[in-house]
């Protein structure tokens, strides 16, 4: 069974200057232990997509379509049922873990929290669990740190306790979203071997949101690119590596730098600026960006269809204009 | 060496931190210990290193926005160390500077056109408004923005046309030196491009050197001729590009080029890298001997009782590890 | 030269601007501005609106209440003088103690304040203690003394206000200062080679504008409210001449039998400073940059 089943799901925010669509229909299928990778730039919509699917969005944001989390709808579920779900079957890890970390609290009280809360244990044993999680993230001398106070840790190590935080209740749904933009490259790897790690061990379903291709290359399975709120190619890992179809996929994998490929003289950027999702232009959002642009896109949103297996993109490219 | 644009010579930054407690002893700490590199004209050096690494403190000190406790800044010929505040003013015509966060940069109450005119009223007061605003304009244009938005905000630009209006800026008094600290790591993937682009272009162009201070080793390595890597607020190694990164000497820069990852998913899963362990050590406390040791895996224990210095071991590639001969 | 400004150049939209269309969409505040304006265009041409002096006794008419008739709109005083003259008149001493004083220490603390928060270090430290000092002294003792020695005189109310007001203004000036230090701007200024004193004026004290606009707003009813506190201990304007302060102090006395006094002159108070807070709360919702 499918794990989670996202249909045409919006988000839209009411704001002073009209109403920001940030997402615009997304779909997405994701089995139990894949691991999915949505890349974009500021502005597609990737964080705001999974916020909304799992109800965290500001106050003036909107979601609707269907979340299919399991058998239930997540848009539907009550605020109550809701939380039961947050952390205790999917759980989320954020770019920066001193905001989601309690800055007076020890480790100990806020981790065992989590397990006091939702599975009814006592302190101690949950205090235990909290050891043998930091112990599975790595974290040397978990017995002595469990006691520390967030500060006293460095900024990697506050990710690996927010990794463990999150993998208390063995939820079946981890969201990372931008897990090591913050870290330095060094941490960054310690961070993502230890995700694959997990993966492999907890069987854990991972949706992975970054910016960062390489980090994408080394543990996801299948990728969603974003551009302006909308999907712009969906397919597996090697396929978008391999043979990326959408100019966007394509112009990202050029524009970076790239450590084994020293040859080229000039980075191929993308020319424009980031969507502004006020004033999205006509047609395909990428459009005014794009190289190959033609009449179509400027009129005619293109809409995602499938151009191999699993390998879908939204363009007109091929398809006759 | 008469030859070279800028000579840092045993670079000490030290700032002296609040002890603990009421009767704690304030501790110093050395943000840059004994640096040492120098810099041609036309040439891009980056300097890499982790966050807290020292290398955004070496920038600043050799702008003169932090005091040097010790060593010497050389620019063309001049000594800027030891300068009284307004001596140093007048070099930093010669000498700008591109910061990491595009719009925290620019002052949110003036036009852009007033922003990147700045530099040049503050050293030419006796321009006429019309000159000003024509050089304005015409920096503006090789920059890449057009020349009509000169009376618009900053907070009308996204991130990259803020940091096309910070390099404008750093542009308009034709400096001979441009010191970017992280300018592209705050911009999208896309725009990254745009920007590193644009400023080797401008570097053919107008001849500058620049000092590329970044955390991206790739971005790094795309853009420098020569490579210098922090540690702890001392030089592991100088060396050109190429032999930097395909035959790193110290342990450290191995580990760091090892822990890059490459957006090819077979090369990236294949890729038998050595994680380095631990975290950065607390700069008020640093192990004895080298300060690498205590992460470093191949250390000895010499590398415990004597801190090793910088040396030349083969033409341009400069080490300073114990375990390299 | 070739003409690059062939173009026509785009008008920028300042964060000023932005604040102003936020601040007219405020419906409290915007009432607050056209009541403020009202009153002020009242006090101001006060000796227009009524036939009386705010210092002659109508001998036939004392303690009369308000009468259409006569022209005393308020009523009188006891001592036959028309309410609603003197309480324009006493508008006017209100207000401008309000203002000027609360002008006064906007120079002195936003100048004190941003040079003690830029240079920082140890002239930071004098400066600030040398606040904490004058903070130290009780601000009654210091007004009642002034008055002991000087004799009652508005013009050293402005100056003890003015002198006790400045301090708040210069801790939060300072405060403000810390933090836009540390602000990536500055630094790219200083790298330009602009001189110390010129970033206070050119980038730190614009900067500043918004905070110190808010406070302002709330510091001026508070001032009026001091001078009124003083005024009702006796310590304020001199007779003739008038504040509402005064001017509720008196008719407080005759409360039970010419409740008239009391009521407009406390009315004009209550309603300024109503006005004043609401515009600085409206002031404070344009000014925040988290709406944005």
């Amino acid at each position: 069974m499918t794990l989670l089943d996202v249909k045409d799901l919006k988000v839209s925010f009411e704001t002073h200057d009209g109403i920001v669509r940030a997402v615009n229909g997304l779909d997405i299928q994701l089995e139990a232990g894949e691991t999915l990778g949505i890349v974009g730039e500021s502005g597609s919509g990737k964080s705001q997509a999974v916020l909304g699917m799992i109800g965290l969005l500001a106050a003036n944001g909107r979601a609707e379509g269907t979340v299919m989390f399991k058998d239930r709808d997540l848009l539907s579920l009550s605020k109550a049922d809701m939380n039961h779900v947050r952390g205790n079957e999917i759980s989320m890890i954020f770019q920066d873990p001193m905001t989601s970390l309690n800055p007076h609290m020890r480790i100990s009280r806020q981790m065992a929290e989590v397990l006091q809360l939702h599975k009814g244990i006592g302190f101690a044993e949950a205090r235990n669990k909290a050891i043998e999680m930091l112990d599975a993230v790595k974290i040397p001398d978990a017995r002595r740190r469990v006691d520390m106070y967030p500060h006293e840790f460095s900024g990697g190590m506050r990710q690996r306790v927010m990794i463990a935080m999150s993998l208390l209740c063995e939820p079946d749904l981890l969201i990372a979203d931008e897990p090591t933009t913050a870290l330095d490259v060094t941490v960054q790897a310690q961070i993502v071997s230890l995700l694959a790690e997990l993966k492999r061990d907890f069987n854990t379903a991972i949706i992975l949101i970054t910016h960062d291709l390489g980090v994408v290359a080394g543990v996801c399975d299948k990728v969603l690119v974003m551009y302006g709120g909308e999907i712009m190619e969906s397919a597996a890992i090697n396929d978008i590596f391999y043979h990326a179809a959408h100019p966007y996929t394509q112009g990202l994998l050029h524009s970076v730098p790239r450590l084994d490929n020293i040859d080229a003289k000039q980075l191929h950027a993308i020319p424009g600026n980031p969507p502004n999702l006020l004033h999205l232009p006509e047609g395909c959002p990428f459009n005014d960006r794009c190289e190959q642009v033609f009449d179509r896109c400027k009129h005619e949103k293109p809409h995602l269809h499938d151009i191999g297996s699993a390998h879908s993109k939204a363009c007109h490219l091929e398809s006759l204009p | 060496m008469t030859d070279q644009l800028l000579t840092v010579n045993d670079l000490h930054v030290h700032f002296s931190v609040p002890g603990k407690g009421i009767l704690g002893r304030s501790r110093i700490l050395k943000a840059v210990n004994g640096v040492n590199f120098d810099l041609r004209p036309g040439e891009t050096l980056g300097v890499v290193g982790e966050s807290g690494c020292g290398k955004s403190t070496l920038a600043r000190a050799i702008l003169g926005l932090v005091k040097a406790a010790g060593g010497s800044v050389v620019l063309s010929g001049e000594e800027l160390v030891g300068q009284s505040l307004k001596q140093l003013r007048d070099k930093r015509e010669h000498m700008q500077v591109i910061f990491q966060d595009p719009l925290a940069s620019l002052d949110p109450r003036m036009t852009v056109g007033q922003i990147i005119a700045e530099p040049l009223t503050t050293f030419y007061p006796k321009l006429s408004r019309d000159d000003v605003r024509a050089r304005v304009k015409n920096i503006m244009s090789k920059v890449g923005l057009l020349p009509n938005l000169i009376n618009r905000y900053p907070h009308e630009f996204s991130g990259g046309q803020c940091q096309r209006i910070g390099i404008a800026r750093a542009l308009i008094l034709k400096p001979k030196l441009i010191i970017c600290d992280e300018p592209v790591s705050a911009l999208d993937v896309s725009i990254q491009a745009q920007i590193i682009n644009l400023l080797m272009e401008i570097q053919n162009e107008m001849g500058l050197s620049l000092i590329f201070i970044a955390h991206d080793l790739s971005v790094v390595r795309h853009i420098s001729q020569r490579v210098l890597v922090m540690y702890l607020g001392r030089v592991v190694e100088i060396s050109d590009r190429d032999t930097l990164y395909e035959n790193p000497r110290h342990p450290y820069t191995r580990a760091l080029i090892d822990a890059v990852p490459i957006p090819d998913p077979v090369k990236e899963r294949s890729k038998q890298s050595r994680l380095l362990g631990g975290d950065l050590p607390s700069p008020l406390n640093l192990p004895s001997g080298c300060p690498f040791r205590t992460r470093c895996p191949s250390a000895t224990d010499i590398c415990a009782i004597e801190e090793p210095q910088l040396r030349e071991i083969e033409t341009g590639v400069q080490v300073a590890c114990h375990a390299v001969d | 030269m070739t003409d690059i400004d062939a173009v026509s150049e785009v008008r920028g939209r300042s964060l000023w601007a932005d604040a102003r269309r936020r601040l007219f969409t405020n419906k409290a505040a915007v009432t607050s501005m056209i009541i403020l304006s009202i009153v002020a265009v009242m006090v101001l041409l006060a000796p227009f609106l009524s036939p009386h002096d705010f210092d002659a006794t109508d001998w036939e008419l004392m303690s009369s209440p308000p009468t259409i008739a006569n022209a005393h709109f308020f009523g009188t005083d006891s001592l036959g003088r028309d309410l609603f003259v003197r309480t324009l008149y006493g508008g006017r001493v209100s207000l401008m103690v309000g203002i000027v004083a609360t002008l006064v220490s906007l120079l002195i603390g936003i100048t004190y304040g941003a040079t003690a928060g830029y240079f920082g270090g140890k002239i930071d430290h004098l400066m600030m203690r040398f606040v904490d000092i004058l903070y130290a002294m009780p601000f009654m003792f210091f007004v009642i003394l002034l008055m002991v020695f000087f004799g009652r005189n508005i013009f050293l109310i402005f100056v003890a206000i003015g002198a006790i007001n400045w301090l708040d203004m210069a801790r939060i000036v300072r405060g403000q200062t810390l933090s836009l230090k540390r602000k990536e701007f500055i630094e790219a200024a200083e790298a330009a080679g602009v001189p110390g004193f010129t970033i206070i004026r050119r980038h730190i004290v614009p900067n500043l504008l918004g905070v110190v606009i808010v406070y302002v707003t709330l510091t001026i009813p508070q001032v009026i409210l001091v001078e009124s506190f003083l005024s009702f201990l006796g310590l304020g304007v001199q007779e003739p001449f008038t504040s509402w302060g005064a001017l509720v102090n008196e008719g407080a006395k005759d409360m039970e039998t010419a409740s008239w006094s009391l009521i407009f002159p406390a009315i004009f108070l209550a309603l300024t400073l109503f006005c004043f807070n609401f515009i600085g709360d409206g002031l404070r919702d344009a000014l925040d940059p988290k709406d944005r």
